[in-house]
C-alpha cells in the first residue's frame, strides 16, 4: 500500500477522481437549488424596495402580497427619462449592466419602483456602486414632489463587520428619510458627510447624514453611488415636477 | 468517554489554537470588532473543522502524501461552498450573515492545520472531536475579544447599548481605535499573558 501510494499513476488517478466528484456534487447542488436561491433574491428585492419606501418591517410570508399590494407600476426609463416599458421587465434589470452600459456610452435603461404607501406614489430607485472590497447596492426612494427622500436601504457583499458593513443597519439607513435632494432647483444629492452632519451649517444638514467612523471609504463608496445613479434619474423627476 | 471530553476541553485551554498553537490569528482580528459575526463566525469554525476532520480522517489512508494539502483543501472549499449554497436555498437570513465569511472560514489556518496535524493521523469519531474542541476554542477567544472591542469600542454588546447615555453627556467616548484590528492583535497579546502567567508549563524555558 505505501508503495502504491508514492506511485505516479496512482496519483493521478486519485486526482482525477476527487475533482470530478467534487465537480459533480457543487453542479448538482447549484442546479437543483437554483429556485429556491432565486425565489429568496426576489423575495429579498421586494421587501427592500418596501422597505425604502416607508412600509415598517414586514413577516416573511407575505412580501410577496404586499409587494404587489403596493408596487403597482414598474417602469423602464430611457436615458431621458421617457417610460419605454410597464410590463414587469424592470424587476428583472441589472442594475450594473445598465450603469456599465451607460459608461461605456452605449443605450441603456433604468429600472423604477412606484410604490403606493399612504396616497402617496414613492418612486423607489436601485442603488449600484462599490464600497472598499467589493459591490455595495441599495435602494433609495424619493416621494412624490421628487426631492425628498422617504427611505433607503443598503447591503454589501464583503465590507468589514462593525466598519463598512455598517450601512447595512437601521442606525445608518434611518438618516435618510426626510432628507432632500435638491437645492434651490439643483440637484445636490444626499452627502454621506465624514465627521458627521453637526460640522456643516445648520441649513445644510437636510442635504447630508452622518458617515461611519472606520468606514471612511465605504461611506464614501454610498455617496458616490447615490449622487451618480439619482443624478441619472433627473431627466424622470423633472419631468415629474412639471406635470 | 474521558478522552473524548478531553479532546474537547483542552483547545478551550492549554492548546488553544489562538493563544497557543498561533493559528487563525487573521480572521480573529476582522471579526471581532462586534459580538454577533464573532459568534457567527465561530460556530461555522466549529461546524467545518469538525465535519472536514471527520471526511479527511474516512479518508486518511487512501490520501496520497504528496498532494495530501490540495485534497485537504478541495475538501474543505467543497464542503464550505456546499453549506453556503444549502443555506442560500433555505436560511437565507443565516446566509446573508455569512456571506462575508465564507472566503474567512476556507482559508482559516485552524482548519488546515487540525487536519494536517491531526485527522490525517487520527481515527474519524477523535478527529470529529478535536474539530469541535478546536472550534470552540478558537470561538473562545474571538468572543472574549469582541467582547472588549465591542463594548469600548461601539459601547454596546450583542448591539445593544451598554454605556448609559449620562457617560456621554458627561464627555465619556467611545474609543475609535477599539474597533481597528490593531487594537484585536493587543488584545489577544494581553490573553496570551494572562493564560501563560497562569500556565507556567506553557513558557519556553530559557
Amino acid at each position: 500500500m505505501k508503495q502504491e501510494r508514492m506511485n505516479n499513476g496512482y496519483i493521478f488517478r486519485y486526482a482525477a477522481i476527487l475533482v470530478v466528484i467534487v465537480a459533480a456534487l457543487l453542479s448538482l447542488a447549484a442546479v437543483v437549488l437554483a429556485p429556491y436561491q432565486q425565489r429568496n433574491k426576489d423575495n429579498e428585492k421586494r421587501k427592500n424596495i418596501l422597505r425604502a419606501a416607508g412600509l415598517a418591517d414586514l413577516g416573511d410570508n407575505n412580501v410577496q402580497q404586499l409587494f404587489d399590494k403596493h408596487c403597482t407600476r414598474m417602469l423602464l426609463l430611457d436615458a431621458k427619462g421617457n417610460v419605454v416599458d410597464e410590463t414587469g421587465k424592470a424587476f428583472e434589470t441589472d442594475m450594473k449592466a445598465e450603469l456599465y452600459n451607460k459608461g461605456q456610452g452605449l443605450p441603456y435603461h433604468l429600472p423604477l419602483f412606484i410604490v403606493e404607501h399612504n396616497g402617496h406614489s414613492i418612486s423607489v430607485v436601485p442603488l449600484q456602486g462599490n464600497g472598499l472590497w467589493g459591490a455595495i447596492w441599495g435602494y433609495i426612494a424619493i416621494a412624490d414632489d421628487g426631492k425628498t427622500v422617504t427611505g433607503a436601504t443598503f447591503d454589501h457583499a464583503s465590507e468589514t463587520p462593525g466598519l463598512g458593513g455598517e450601512i447595512a443597519t437601521d442606525e445608518f439607513q434611518r438618516q435618510f428619510a426626510g432628507k432632500h435632494i435638491m437645492k434651490d432647483n439643483a440637484f445636490v444629492s444626499v452627502t454621506v458627510q465624514k465627521g458627521g452632519i453637526t460640522s456643516l451649517p445648520e441649513t445644510d444638514r437636510q442635504y447630508a447624514v452622518d458617515a461611519i467612523s472606520g468606514g471612511s471609504i465605504t461611506s464614501k463608496g454610498v455617496d458616490d453611488m447615490i449622487r451618480n445613479v439619482l443624478g441619472c434619474y433627473l431627466p424622470y423627476f423633472q419631468q415629474q415636477r412639471k406635470e | 468517554m474521558g478522552k473524548f471530553s478531553k479532546l474537547i476541553t483542552e483547545p478551550l485551554r492549554k492548546t488553544n489554537p489562538i493563544t497557543v498553537l498561533v493559528l487563525g490569528v487573521c480572521s480573529c482580528l476582522a471579526v471581532t470588532a462586534k459580538m454577533k459575526p464573532a459568534v457567527v463566525m465561530a460556530i461555522s469554525v466549529t461546524v467545518v473543522t469538525a465535519f472536514s476532520n471527520l471526511i479527511i480522517s474516512l479518508l486518511r489512508n487512501g490520501i496520497p502524501a504528496r498532494i495530501r494539502i490540495i485534497v485537504q483543501l478541495v475538501v474543505v472549499a467543497a464542503l464550505v461552498i456546499l453549506v453556503d449554497q444549502f443555506l442560500k436555498a433555505f436560511v437565507y437570513d443565516v446566509s446573508k450573515q455569512l456571506s462575508v465569511f465564507v472566503g474567512l472560514i476556507i482559508t482559516n489556518c485552524i482548519v488546515m492545520g487540525r487536519l494536517e496535524a491531526y485527522a490525517m493521523s487520527h481515527k474519524p469519531i477523535e478527529s470529529f472531536f478535536d474539530g469541535i474542541g478546536n472550534g470552540l476554542g478558537y470561538g473562545l477567544i474571538l468572543v472574549i475579544v469582541a467582547f472588549f472591542r465591542e463594548l469600548l469600542g461601539s459601547g454596546s454588546l450583542w448591539g445593544f447599548p451598554i454605556v448609559p447615555k449620562a457617560f456621554y453627556a458627561a464627555g465619556y467616548l467611545n474609543n475609535s481605535l477599539m474597533i481597528l484590528p490593531p487594537m484585536a492583535l493587543i488584545i489577544v497579546g494581553i490573553v496570551i499573558w494572562i493564560q501563560r502567567s497562569r500556565h507556567p508549563e506553557l513558557q519556553e524555558k530559557k
